[in-house]
């Protein structure tokens, strides 16, 4: 168990390096631009490369990227120049803010997914399963900009009962509630259909199970056979993979971010890219691959705990 | 990659008679009739190539022709059946034409993803030891990036273009074709006919793409149908974030993108390149499910 932890917390750290470095290489592919996007386009190439030098941005990458790791290393994230404020606080506002919103989404995606895919799984073929499963193939293929696109256009401009917009300021005269509740719906749309089908998948698996063919057999009630037999075997294999749509809430909600223009982190990476924010974009990627070893962590050890055959090294 | 699919294929190819292999190929084809899923899915995606193929003689206009008399009646009418965008730009014709790009692509990056994976995960799979062992922790590491974060920070580094999006889609997408092809690879390297192929003196590459490629194209045929799925929705996504092809070419999420400012006053110009890429994804999508299908009951 010590030994688990350790060997996964030695390949975080390598993929930290990893992936930071990379970030590094590509987003320093020019780095005159750094100093241009302060400066602006009227400024003259003189002034730019006196502020190239002053940044210090001229001296070799590997000395630049080591000066970064050392920084990081005592918690000193650097500067966002596309928002003007250390890189720490900007950081901080938004992922409050999309965890906000990622919680909200994953408190409906775990209920409606194991109750959706339950039902479908518990009897394979039956019409009841051809309607949940094909309905979860067309969800999971409308992309979220245009679930997006239909639901305002029916419960802003039809309806008039939500806001376009999710700022999460109330100036506009909605309630954060209601701000949140598109932006949510979007998001458990594009997501659902794929967690269903693999609880589907497993009920369906555990339904062949001879342990469910003898209860079946003894005269048990079906409902009491899925609910006490099948159910709690059948949550282990989708456990992990419930727990991996934390990632996508997390980091993969650039989309919905941008069509409410929800101030959250994926929107921030999106504009700290778009305006070559260097030390912003690091410090996404390093959140981001953070949050994303941590679920999968998490994943192993819950995986342990409900399954006691399986032991990790 | 479910352990079934991997049981199910398999099946050592048999060099058939070749004069009527043809004729093989054909029942394939019959073969998705047995499932009308299938048979749907496959329906979307051949209009829509059909569409894109023909796109210059069935475009009502130049896609990228503004008639700004239109600009008074964007909504559909008799002259633009789907009416005109923010800039009196036919979106039929845009939509059209963009069944081109999307067609182009997708396929193109996903068959780079493809040769990329299926070379790196035979290697891994047959090889095992250090080249494994290598190729698993890189493997490792791009995937544990956000995809999409990737996309971000690529495209805006080296510039929207349709070669960075096929770029960044095949660097995404290899590390996972690695990884399914590595599995089947495992489990095929151990049956009878490649320890007979090793016996022959047959050299690696051969036992690799003669012997294991062919046996492991079932589980690798539905990935594929899901990944362009994917792909598809991947490139709506960066023209929708403005990270897609530069204007003023059409791409379906750039146009959503475009237009999606003026929801409030004429929603039917996002809605209908909207609804033409949900169009096709279901139809790759729905063509992976009927073939998982009848590739299980057989």
């Amino acid at each position: 168990m010590r030994r688990f932890f350790i060997k996964r917390l030695f390949y975080l750290l390598l993929t930290l390096f990893a992936v930071s470095f990379l970030v590094f290489v590509t987003m320093e592919f020019t780095p005159g631009q750094a100093a241009r996007k302060i400066l602006g386009p009227f400024a003259t190439q003189n002034q730019v490369d006196i502020l190239t030098e002053q940044m210090g941005l001229n001296r070799p990458l590997v000395v630049r990227y080591v000066e970064w790791v050392g920084k990081v290393a005592s918690g000193d994230l650097g500067y966002s120049i596309l928002y003007k404020a250390p890189v720490s606080e900007v950081l901080g506002d938004r992922l409050r803010n999309t965890a906000f919103l990622a919680a909200l989404a994953f408190a409906f995606i775990v209920p409606l997914s194991i109750i959706l895919g339950v039902a479908a799984g518990m009897r394979e073929a039956s019409k009841l399963d051809r309607t949940i499963s094909i309905a979860s193939i067309v969800t999971t293929s409308i992309p979220e900009f245009v679930s997006g696109v239909f639901l305002v256009s029916l419960f802003v401009i039809m309806l008039k009962v939500l806001p376009g917009v999710s700022t999460l300021s109330t100036g506009g005269g909605w309630s954060i509630a209601s701000q949140m509740v598109l932006p949510v719906m979007v998001a458990v749309l594009y997501d659902l259909g794929y967690v269903v089908r693999m609880v589907r998948a497993s009920m369906v698996d555990v339904m062949t199970r001879p342990y469910v063919r003898t209860a079946v057999l003894k005269g048990m009630e079906f409902r009491a056979v899925v609910m006490k037999h099948a159910l709690r075997n059948a949550m282990i294999a989708p456990f992990t993979v419930i727990l991996l749509q934390i990632n996508y809430l997390v980091t993969g909600l650039v989309v919905v971010e941008a069509l409410f223009a929800y101030p959250g982190f994926g929107q921030m990476v999106l504009a700290a890219g778009l305006n070559q924010d260097v030390s912003l974009v690091e410090a996404g990627a390093l959140v981001a691959v953070c949050v994303n070893v941590a679920t999968q962590i998490a994943g192993d050890l819950v995986y342990m705990m409900l399954n006691p055959q399986i032991r990790i090294g | 990659m479910s352990d079934e699919a991997i049981r199910q294929a398999p099946r050592p190819a048999q060099p058939s008679p070749t004069a009527f292999a043809w004729l093989g190929k054909l029942r394939a084809l019959l073969l998705l009739r047995e499932s009308p899923v299938a048979m749907i899915g496959a329906g979307l995606i051949v209009f829509w190539v059909l569409v894109a193929i023909f796109a210059p003689w069935i475009a009502p206009y130049n896609p990228n022709a503004n008639d700004y008399t239109a600009l008074v009646h964007t909504t559909p009418s008799l002259a633009h059946w789907l009416g005109t965008d923010n800039q009196g730009r036919d979106i039929l014709s845009r939509i059209i034409w963009g069944a081109r790009t999307v067609l182009t692509v997708g396929p193109i990056a996903v068959a780079a993803a493809y040769l990329v994976g299926c070379t790196l995960g035979l290697m891994a799979g047959y090889y095992r030891g250090w080249v494994d062992a290598v190729l698993m922790r890189v493997t490792d590491i791009i995937l544990s990036f956000p995809i999409i974060i990737l996309y971000i920070i690529i495209i805006t580094t080296y510039g929207p273009s349709a070669l960075n999006i096929i770029l960044s889609v095949t660097f995404t997408a290899a590390p996972q074709v690695i990884r399914i092809v590595r599995g089947i690879t495992l489990e095929l390297r151990e049956r009878d006919y490649i320890a007979a192929a090793k016996m022959r003196g047959e050299p690696p590459w051969y036992i690799m793409l003669v012997e294991i490629l062919p046996n492991a194209r079932g589980p690798l045929i539905v990935d594929a149908c899901l990944r362009m799925g994917y792909t598809t929705i991947a490139i709506g996504v960066l023209g929708f974030l403005g990270l897609g092809l530069p204007p003023p070419d059409p791409d379906w999420g750039g146009m959503v993108k475009d237009t999606y400012a003026y929801i409030q006053i004429w929603p039917h110009m996002a809605m209908f390149p909207g609804a033409a890429i949900v169009s096709l994804v279901v139809g790759f999508n729905l063509l992976a499910d009927g073939l998982r299908e009848i590739s299980a009951r057989d």
